[in-house]
């Protein structure tokens, strides 16, 4: 008796008993979903943070500085540094966060700008579309001017619009004299929501005189760690004590989320497992049941001279058939939740991983077959005569 | 030529705590080709248990059986479950056709199992059903059909097979009469073709149409012999004329 005759034997056996399939499906169904789901949102999640940092540069090394006893460290000082790094560092700038309240005209709205020198252009790449950067100039003169990413662009000036007006700062008035390029979508919170502004103006804004940013930037990807400790060894004799000052470079920052993320990502898709293993118990519970409701059929068809492989067969893959039926509805129901979360609580598309498709399918087959080895041997062993008298 | 089915020395004992309980107490039973064999007994004989061990559904305790000239005592289940496919055909007291299978299909299980082509299933499956009448009935499941078409198709699926011996385990206990002498008559046509029967009846009316009858007793056979030799049997049978 070939696969497909089993089979076929199966469909119509599952199908004469709809409900009670259904049911043994369901913790199948919610088992192969609920990893499908996890694995999804996880992977969108992790992406999602990922491209954010990648965004600032994988090669950016961040350094802050808690000034103490008059022990800090001047622009000029890190510029120099840098340049006898030159092997290890490409460039560096001071990077000062100034938040608060950003308002054009009527309309206003709490933000953040970033006091920066001119060699931050080698740091992230931008590129200026209209009027020019930050230069030196601005900075030796701490001019109010600024430039500004497209989302500021089209919320405040309407795009084209933008040179020459005033954007102000918690009250400070600022020309804007250059407008980047989109580089996302324009949207809040994206990387063309952006403001900068010359440092020694963020210093000014700030009211405290002090530095204590600095945005470096690594030659390459593969030299961060090594610039890294480079960097410390040259704040260490700066400022001595090394709980004054931080570095750390974007590199570090994703390597570590990503093990956070995955150490979650392995908790959760074992937790959604332990369904898996409920929906695997059912199926043997409901073959087992089966095997003793078909007792009579079993005897019948061993009377026939059905050999105990056949009988074996025919329950392996009944169950098989059975957890496969409920992988695959897991599958799509896992993925169309996946797709659907994805918009409303990450607000990204989410595209299910095919690896964690591949897997759940093969666990599910696998389920279908281990719960079922156990009936199936059961029936295959029954006595025919036993199994003929069985009422 | 060895006979077709030859018993010697038959126990099959059950131990139920510290007694035993012999089911079949030494019987020896040698069964030509072409005959139509009546074992007959009261419940509780063993004669059950001895059609059990002919069909090989069951085995025994001690003793020889063999089948076509081969001792097949000490087979496994599994070359037994082909001893039942390619020599025996069963007619059960309750039919058991599978109700979520077609006539068809019941019919056609025993080909299955014995690794038939599909178109061959279904070709021998229909002239099996033609033969007793119910190649129109052959889409239907069995609760579609009344008992005495279901037993019918019960023998259909007996004779797909082309077994050498057929087995029929009081095959008209759960009919009226009219169908159970129809069942009968048909009976009496397959072994007039030439079909080794051995039927296992209580009813001394129904031995009485055998050719041979063997009696049973506390699992002992008592007699054996012509029809018309067994004392009981012979009254019944002219019970049955008048």
């Amino acid at each position: 008796m070939g696969f497909g005759k089993c089979f076929k034997m199966a469909i119509s056996t599952i199908w004469a008993s709809k409900v009670r399939s259904f049911l043994t499906m369901l913790g199948i169904i919610i088992g192969i979903a609920a990893v499908i789901i996890l694995v999804s949102l996880m992977g969108g999640l992790t992406q999602q943070l990922t491209d954010m940092f990648a965004e600032i540069g994988t090669n950016t090394i961040q350094v802050s500085i808690t000034p103490r006893n008059g022990k800090k460290v001047e622009p000029d000082e890190m510029y120099k540094f840098a340049e006898e790094n030159k092997g290890l560092i490409n460039d560096v700038s001071p990077d000062i966060p100034v938040s608060g309240t950003v308002k054009a005209g009527t309309e206003n709205e709490k933000g953040k700008a970033e006091g920066v020198s001119e060699r931050f252009l080698n740091i992230k790449i931008l590129n200026v579309e209209q009027g020019r950067f930050i230069q030196y100039s601005d900075i030796v003169n701490k001019s109010n001017i600024c430039v500004i990413g497209t989302y500021q662009e089209q919320k405040f000036f309407g795009k084209g619009s933008a040179l020459g007006k005033k954007l102000k700062i918690n009250g400070t008035p600022l020309t804007v004299v250059g407008v980047l390029e989109e580089k996302e979508d324009s949207a809040s919170g994206s990387g063309d929501d952006v403001i900068y502004i010359p440092y020694t103006t963020a210093i000014r804004l700030n009211g405290n005189g002090i530095v204590s940013i600095y945005g470096v930037n690594a030659v390459d990807e593969d030299h961060v760690e090594e610039a890294t400790s480079v960097i410390k060894q040259f704040l260490n004799k700066k400022i001595g004590d090394d709980d004054y000052y931080q570095v750390i470079s974007m590199k570090e920052m994703i390597d570590q989320m990503s093990t956070m993320m995955n150490s979650m990502q392995t908790v959760l898709v074992c937790i959604a497992g332990i369904s898996l293993l409920v929906g695997g118990i059912g199926i043997m519970n409901i073959m087992l049941v089966s095997v003793t409701e078909r007792t009579r059929e079993i005897g019948i068809r061993k009377s026939l001279g059905a050999k105990q492989k056949n009988i074996m067969m025919q329950f392996v893959i009944e169950a098989g058939t059975v957890s496969c039926i409920g992988g695959v509805i897991g599958i799509i129901f896992g993925a169309l939740v996946a797709v659907a979360a994805g918009k409303l609580l990450l607000d990204a598309t989410i595209a299910p991983s095919v690896t964690s498709i591949i897997v759940a399918f093969s666990v599910s087959v696998a389920i279908g077959i281990g719960f079922g080895y156990l009936p199936a041997k059961k029936a295959a062993q029954l006595n025919p005569i036993d199994a003929l008298r069985y009422d | 030529m060895p006979p077709l089915v030859e018993l010697e020395d038959i126990y099959k004992i059950y131990y139920m705590g510290d007694s035993e309980v012999h089911a079949l107490d030494g019987i020896s039973l040698k069964i030509e080709k072409g005959e139509f064999v009546a074992i007959i007994g009261k419940s509780g004989s063993g004669k059950s248990t001895c059609m059990n061990i002919i069909g090989c559904l069951d085995v025994a305790t001690k003793g020889t059986y063999r089948l076509n000239g081969k001792n097949i005592s000490n087979y496994t289940d599994d070359e037994l479950a082909e001893v039942r496919n390619k020599m025996l055909g069963f007619i059960f007291q309750q039919y058991n056709l599978l109700p979520k299978l077609t006539l068809l299909e019941n019919v056609a299980l025993p080909l299955l199992y014995a690794g038939v082509s599909d178109s061959e299933q279904k070709e021998r499956a229909l002239r099996s059903l033609d033969r007793v009448g119910l190649k129109d009935k052959a889409k239907n499941f069995p609760s579609q059909l009344s008992g005495g078409q279901q037993q019918r198709a019960s023998i259909a699926r007996a004779l797909a097979g082309n077994p050498s011996v057929i087995l029929a385990d009081e095959p008209t206990g759960a009919l009226d009469s009219k169908t159970g002498r129809e069942v009968m008559q048909f009976l009496q046509e397959l072994h007039r073709e030439g079909n080794t029967i051995v039927l296992i009846t209580h009813d001394n009316s129904i031995a009485a149409q055998a050719q041979r009858v063997v009696r049973i007793t506390d699992g002992k056979i008592v007699y054996d012999g012509p029809a018309e030799g067994d004392e009981i049997v012979s009254k019944q049978d002219k019970a049955g004329d008048a």
